[in-house]
């Protein structure tokens, strides 16, 4: 009881640390959200290209490709990055601590909905389920998805693309 | 303008092709004959779907040891095994990764993980990857239910083994399970195709 409350304090001061990117950012670093909350967040109108990527802790090719994400937010004001985690939303410590330990800049929102063939078309209907996947909500609402692992230059090539 | 419609079909449907067979994977189908294999198990010996007897289909579930995913899912793998091997669909569990890229998926670590959780059910190393390329699989785990009939196997379910893999108490859609039903008392299967987020296959580097 006393480790799982200093646990939720933990994610509690987590929650209500401001965002140290150098971009201001208006959420908190990390949350645990449902799909209609994805799904309207998805949908927020925006002027920027907004990229989430479909992620967890234990996936490889998933933790390889995010500093190529970071880096690329960093030296593009005119896109926004999220870090959706598939993590176990019953141990959110374990993503918190990967948060700190690789220093993410971006927002984690961990998406807590396992009945997954409920909301995966929903996010695009090209997806078969593997993880990494990133979709992409360009300023006038049109979406791109990418399924699997993006080297770099891909990676910058489509945010040039599609911003 | 009647006169163009046969075009417009015809440029639609070769427009449409590509990204149809993109979204498949160039994989099965529900309805398709699926190939037979030959494959090193675990203990030692082959398992072919030509090679299994006096069954009435098989489970084939693209699986490894390093999945969280399967993970969660092993217990349940094989408890569907002990329910519906007697019953002509045994599961034989294929894992697809290349260890060269996933040391955790080699033939080793997989006789060491059969051990550890006795699986009841054939493990099998898809070495060269042309079985998972074959069926399409994208994702670990992903099930396909095959019904026998005659010489062939029919692909009769693709997908999830159930809607919650944290918790197997809280299960609202047996997929699989319902789907194994559904053969066995020659009714329809409601949901012939189901989608789950897990792992990616760990292709081989010079395939690709």
């Amino acid at each position: 009881m006393v480790a799982s409350l200093s646990r939720l304090s933990f994610v509690l001061f987590l929650m209500i640390l401001p965002g140290f990117s150098g971009k201001d950012l208006p959420e908190p670093d990390f949350k645990i959200i449902s799909f209609e909350e994805f799904e309207s967040l998805a949908a927020k109108e925006s002027e920027k290209l907004r990229i989430f990527n479909f992620w967890a802790t234990w996936c490889a090719p998933c933790v390889r490709e995010m500093p190529y994400f970071e880096e690329a937010n960093k030296s593009n004001t005119d896109m926004e990055l999220y870090f959706i985690s598939m993590d176990d939303a019953r141990r959110p410590e374990r993503v918190t601590s990967f948060i700190e330990k690789r220093d993410i800049q971006s927002p984690v929102y961990l998406l807590n909905d396992v009945d997954f063939n409920s909301w995966i078309d929903k996010v695009n209907p090209d997806w078969t389920g593997a993880i990494p996947a990133t979709l992409f909500v360009q300023a006038d609402g049109t979406r791109h998805f990418h399924e699997g692992a993006m080297e770099e230059p891909e990676l910058l090539s489509l945010i040039n693309q599609l911003k | 303008m009647k006169n163009f419609r046969p075009l417009f079909l015809l440029l639609f449907s070769i427009l449409l092709t590509p990204s149809l067979a993109l979204a498949q994977n160039g994989g099965y189908e529900v309805g398709d004959t699926a190939m037979n294999f030959d494959l090193p198990t675990v203990d030692g010996s082959q398992v072919s779907l030509d090679g299994l007897e006096n069954n009435q289909g098989a489970i084939v579930i693209f699986s490894c040891n390093t999945c969280p995913y399967v993970q969660a899912y092993e217990d349940r793998m094989i408890e569907l095994h002990q329910r519906y091997a007697p019953k002509g669909y045994p599961i034989i569990a294929i894992n697809s990764n290349d260890s060269a890229v996933s040391p955790g998926d080699s033939f080793d670590a997989m006789k060491k993980r059969a051990q550890e959780k006795g699986f009841p059910f054939a493990y099998s190393y898809d070495e060269s990857q042309e079985v998972i390329k074959t069926y399409g699989a994208t994702r670990t785990p992903q099930a396909y239910l095959l019904e026998k009939q005659g010489d062939e196997y029919l692909v009769r379910y693709i997908g999830a083994i159930d809607n919650n893999y944290q918790d197997a108490a809280s299960v609202s859609e047996p997929y699989l399970a319902n789907a194994v039903d559904a053969l066995l008392e020659g009714s329809e299967i409601n949901r012939q195709t189901t989608k789950a987020i897990g792992c990616s296959i760990k292709w081989s580097r010079n395939s690709e």
